[in-house]
């Protein structure tokens, strides 16, 4: 199979088989049968293209032309390839997992979710393969609004408001600010085109960059930079599943992505550190890794204290690319897959205790872990790789942000990573502390051992395993992402 | 034959419309209408592609050349705007009879289809003519006939809705026609490209300048621009729904066609921009359009009545690409004409779904219809994104070249206002998807299933339209381009 029909197949094989999984909806089993079986094989896909892509390789393939200069166009750099495979690789995880979940828990509408999970995976990899800022953003938008019904899931009052407030706070940053910024680029450059060194040096004052890329920053409201954060913790309405596709498998890594790459192939990372432009955005990254991780610890809601956490780390990535050197790049980009595996793993366990017990305050949660060890240590593990400790991945992107940092000569900001680490301590290790160590409360009595069904088991365990693996084999991951800023 | 295309445009539906009222049989007049429409969307389709390839065409009525006879001229802009009317009417005829059997008596039906093809050869007539006082003719045309259309309506309100419009209308008809005969009285001539010629010998004395005012006030208020637009939300909303789609696809669009004519074409852009300042007037009333539009549209309860407004805004999204006076805005301006047509059109048969089953187009009647009808209402959602400008679609492209239009002549705020304005689109819209798929259908509502086959055609018809002309932009932009090349070209 060529390559350009590989990168269409990826993109569309979700959306194509989104209306099977509709047909097949009298049959769960079957249906669900079909979602895994899709999952794997779309997996396969990605991966193919993988041994192009690191051997300095970079396929493409132009749909149509959509505006003169522009095309609907896919180009496979090693940055995108990341996410391409942690999104249709946790895809499957998360379809297990859902498939544990929405029937342990009673959903209705489970083939409505199957169908809108897989159009917002295709959209997902849209964005990861875009050779333009205008495909990235088309698929950007239809992320956003196949995303809607699976966060407004219960179609409950509360639903309905957190669905104004995720489609409010994503559609108009990315109407008002990310389309002007697009339009603006392309006024100034007459192209769209990602390019390796980036294609805006020289055509625009220092001002206007610093206004373009503030443009875009906040344009992208899925990477949750402060003050656009809001819509994330709304939407931890939705079911389970859908926090761990907006936190992990895509929508907020589509933001970070977006920010990532627009930062090396449109500004270009040797510009923006040589001119220092970006310095503000590292320290609007840094107050709103600090600021979320104080609000965080101030939450008794698991889900929404992990959504606070999620808002920290994803500034983890901006401020990668807010440095804008090596090793800001590479520490950031590595944190997409690193922040994925840890934070997939925290939801799925919030999910299994919800399905097990139906408690959702970590108040309630005292003397959990004897209940549900399995979970608890899966969680202990998720949580170590979000603080950054070793022998968990999560420490290697830290390691090379802090590097990065350093780098840039902001020690305030290196400063900022570890008393974020301390943070993080701080509002996770508790939920363990209190599982394991407080005993029940009086009137509930020590049933043994309750884990949840072995579907939303699993999966847990296997992306906690993830973590403890991405330790180890960081290095190819390294090698992977270096390919975005050493240019082969 | 073929040569005589130009005049066969016109002659098809003006003799079908007679024929069509010995058809008593009601689907037979409807199948006779359909076919004619057909005919003349292939004889537009024809004639586009044989402007872009060739150039102007000029046709001499009868063989008498101007300035003693009329004269057809058909160039890159009134060929676009020929296949809009005739694509539009063609979709919206599949879609009728289910549509009109319900709205309509039966035994009106032929004199209703006679008054639709009427109407068609009316706005096809304003848009291929070249002579500027048969122009003013074919607007009466299209304008009484389509006062007989929107009287048709249901409720008995269509009655007064018509009448006003009849009374606004008239108003702007009799403008214009005084604004043509000043025109005539300092020219001599009412061939357009004469009078055009003419003019710049003339330069502008006290008569010309009142022909502008008569002609600009005449024309604003056929094409409902702020604060000329009070006729269209009641003409909008009791019309029959298929008269609806038509009429906001197609006749404002006309109006801004015989603007665009007359005050690029005929005065030149340099008397309309810099001697008459139009585009300070312009600007600012397209601007406050859009948001009162849209502002006033999230506030109604009906939603033909809402959809009406947003082509309030609609329109002055169009007028801010003429407004800003360069190749990109008219470009923007006049892709925005087709790509509203489409997409507007495609929302008011998603309605005109609605109507059929549940009897009223008031937002109540939409609760629950996400799972009641559920292919209709996808239809409308799909539809709907577009009027937001999501990527895509055709309001996407419409709202790019605007965008683009200002940041290039550095209007830094207008661009940042078109952008605040979709997000108004994104409130009304979504209002409606809120009360379909989130709330129940009270217990006593009547069930309701699926429109009926032709109408769904019809329906998804314009759907892809809006998909295809947002994805695969050559067609109609570089069409759009061309047009606005002419326009600011021309003129200089």
């Amino acid at each position: 199979m060529s390559d350009p029909t590989t990168i269409i197949l990826a993109i569309l094989l979700p959306t194509l088989a989104a209306p099977f999984f509709a047909l097949l909806g009298k049959n769960p089993n079957l249906r669900d049968t079909a979602t895994l079986s899709i999952g794997t094989v779309l997996f396969l896909v990605v991966l193919s293209l993988l041994p192009a892509v690191s051997g300095g390789g970079r396929p493409s393939v132009e749909i149509v032309q959509i505006l003169p200069g522009v095309s609907l166009g896919f180009r496979v750099e090693p940055l995108g390839m990341l996410f391409a495979l942690v999104a249709s690789g946790l895809w499957i995880v998360t379809t297990v997992y859902g498939i544990g979940y929405m029937r342990g828990h009673h959903e209705e509408n489970q083939t409505r979710f199957f169908v809108f999970f897989a159009i917002a995976i295709s959209a997902a990899l849209g964005v990861a393969f875009a050779s333009n800022v205008l495909t990235l953003f088309i698929f950007y938008e239809v992320l956003t609004l196949s995303t809607y019904p699976l966060v407004t899931h219960h179609r409950s009052e509360d639903a309905k408001k957190a669905g104004r407030i995720y489609l409010g706070i994503l559609v108009s940053t990315s109407v008002t600010f990310l389309l002007l910024a697009v339009v603006w680029t392309y006024h100034l450059t007459g192209t769209l085109e990602f390019t390796p060194g980036g294609i805006l040096e020289g055509k625009a004052s220092d001002n206007m960059i610093i206004v373009l890329l503030a443009l875009f920053v906040f344009g992208t409201g899925k990477a949750a930079v402060m003050p656009f954060h809001r819509w994330l913790p709304a939407a931890m309405v939705a079911p389970t599943p859908v926090s761990a596709l907006l936190h992990a498998v895509a929508v907020v890594k589509a933001g970070v992505f977006t920010v990532m790459k627009i930062v090396v192939y449109v500004f270009g990372i040797d510009f923006l550190g040589n001119s220092g432009l970006s310095v503000w955005l590292m320290y609007v990254a840094g107050a709103t890794i600090l600021i979320s991780s104080l609000v965080a610890m101030t939450k008794d809601n698991l889900k929404a204290r992990l959504a606070y956490s999620t808002i920290s780390q994803l500034s983890y990535i901006v401020l990668g690319a807010a440095l804008a050197n090596n090793w800001g790049v590479i520490g950031g980009s590595m944190h997409i897959a690193m922040h994925a595996f840890g934070k997939i793993t925290l939801f799925f366990c919030a999910g299994a205790i919800l399905v097990a017990t139906h408690k959702t305050d970590i108040s309630d949660m005292a003397g959990i872990g004897r209940r549900m060890p399995v979970t608890m240590i899966a969680f202990l593990i998720g949580s170590l790789s979000v603080i950054g400790l070793p022998p968990m991945g999560g420490s290697w992107s830290k390691w090379y942000l802090a590097l990065g940092a350093a780098d840039a000569g902001q020690l305030a900001l290196v400063a900022v990573l570890m008393i974020s680490s301390l943070l993080n301590i701080a509002y996770l290790i508790p939920v363990v502390a209190r599982a394991f160590f407080v005993p029940l409360p009086e009137g509930e009595e020590d049933t043994g051992i309750k884990e949840a069904p072995a579907f939303c088991v699993a999966p847990l365990c296997f992306t906690a395993t993830g973590c403890v693996v991405l330790f180890f084999y960081a290095d190819d991951l390294y090698r992977l992402v270096s390919g975005i800023v050493v240019q082969p | 034959m073929s040569e005589h295309l130009p005049i066969l445009q016109i002659v098809v539906p003006m003799v079908s419309s007679l024929i069509c009222i010995l058809l008593r049989r009601r689907l037979l007049s409807w199948a006779f209408a359909f076919t004619v429409s057909a005919i003349t969307l292939v004889m537009s389709a024809t004639l586009l592609a044989r402007v872009y390839a060739g150039g102007t065409i000029i046709y001499e009525l009868g063989g008498w050349s101007p300035p003693w006879g009329i004269e057809y001229r058909i160039d890159i802009l009134n060929a676009f705007v020929l296949l809009l009317v005739s694509i539009i009417s063609t979709v919206v005829l599949l879609y009728a009879p289910s549509s009109v059997a319900d709205e309509i008596p039966a035994s009106r039906h032929h004199y209703f289809y006679s008054a639709y093809l009427l109407c068609l050869t009316g706005l096809l007539g304003v848009t291929i003519t070249g002579d500027a006082f048969n122009l003013f003719v074919f607007l009466e045309i299209s304008a009484l006939s389509s006062y007989i259309l929107i009287s048709q309506g249901k409720d008995r309100r269509a009655l007064m809705a018509s009448y006003q419009y009849l009374v606004m209308g008239t108003l702007g008809a009799t403008f214009i026609v005084i604004g043509i005969g000043l025109l005539y009285a300092v020219t001599g001539t009412l061939n357009m490209a004469d009078i055009s010629a003419r003019l710049d010998e003339v330069g502008s004395n006290r008569t010309v300048l009142v022909a502008f005012a008569f002609l600009t006030v005449g024309m604003s208020l056929k094409l409902a621009m702020f604060p000329l637009y009070l006729w269209l939300p009641n003409a909008y909303c009791y019309a029959p729904s298929i008269v609806t789609a038509f009429l906001a696809s197609t006749a404002t669009k006309v109006s801004i066609y015989v603007f665009l004519r007359f005050v690029f074409t005929i005065f030149g852009r340099d008397f309309a921009f810099d001697t008459m300042h139009l585009d300070a007037i312009l600007m600012p009333l397209a601007l406050i359009g859009i948001f009162v539009g849209s502002l006033v549209a999230i506030f109604q309860t009906n939603i033909k009545r809402m959809l009406a407004y947003s082509s309030v805004a609609q329109i002055g999204y169009m007028m801010l690409g003429i407004s800003f006076l360069s190749v990109t805005g008219l470009t923007g301006g006049i892709v925005h004409l087709f790509n509203h047509g489409v997409m507007k059109g495609a929302l008011f048969l998603a309605v005109g779904c609605v109507v059929l089953r549940t009897g009223s187009a008031n937002l109540d009647d939409f609760r629950g219809l996400g799972k009641r009808m559920p292919i209709t209402m996808a239809a409308f959602v799909l539809a709907g994104v577009s009027l937001i400008g999501v990527p895509l679609t055709v309001g996407f492209v419409s709202k790019w070249y605007l965008v683009l239009a200002a940041l290039e002549q550095g209007y830094w705020p207008v661009a940042v206002l078109i952008l605040l304005a979709s997000l108004l689109a994104v409130a009304y819209i979504w209002r409606i998807v809120e009360v379909a798929y989130f709330q129940e259908a009270p217990e006593d509502a009547p069930e309701v299933k699926e429109a009926p086959f032709l109408m769904q055609v019809g329906m998804w018809t314009l759907i892809v339209g809006t998909y295809y002309f947002g994805i695969s932009t050559s067609m109609t932009v570089s069409v759009a381009r061309k047009a606005a090349e002419m326009l600011m070209g021309a003129s200089s």
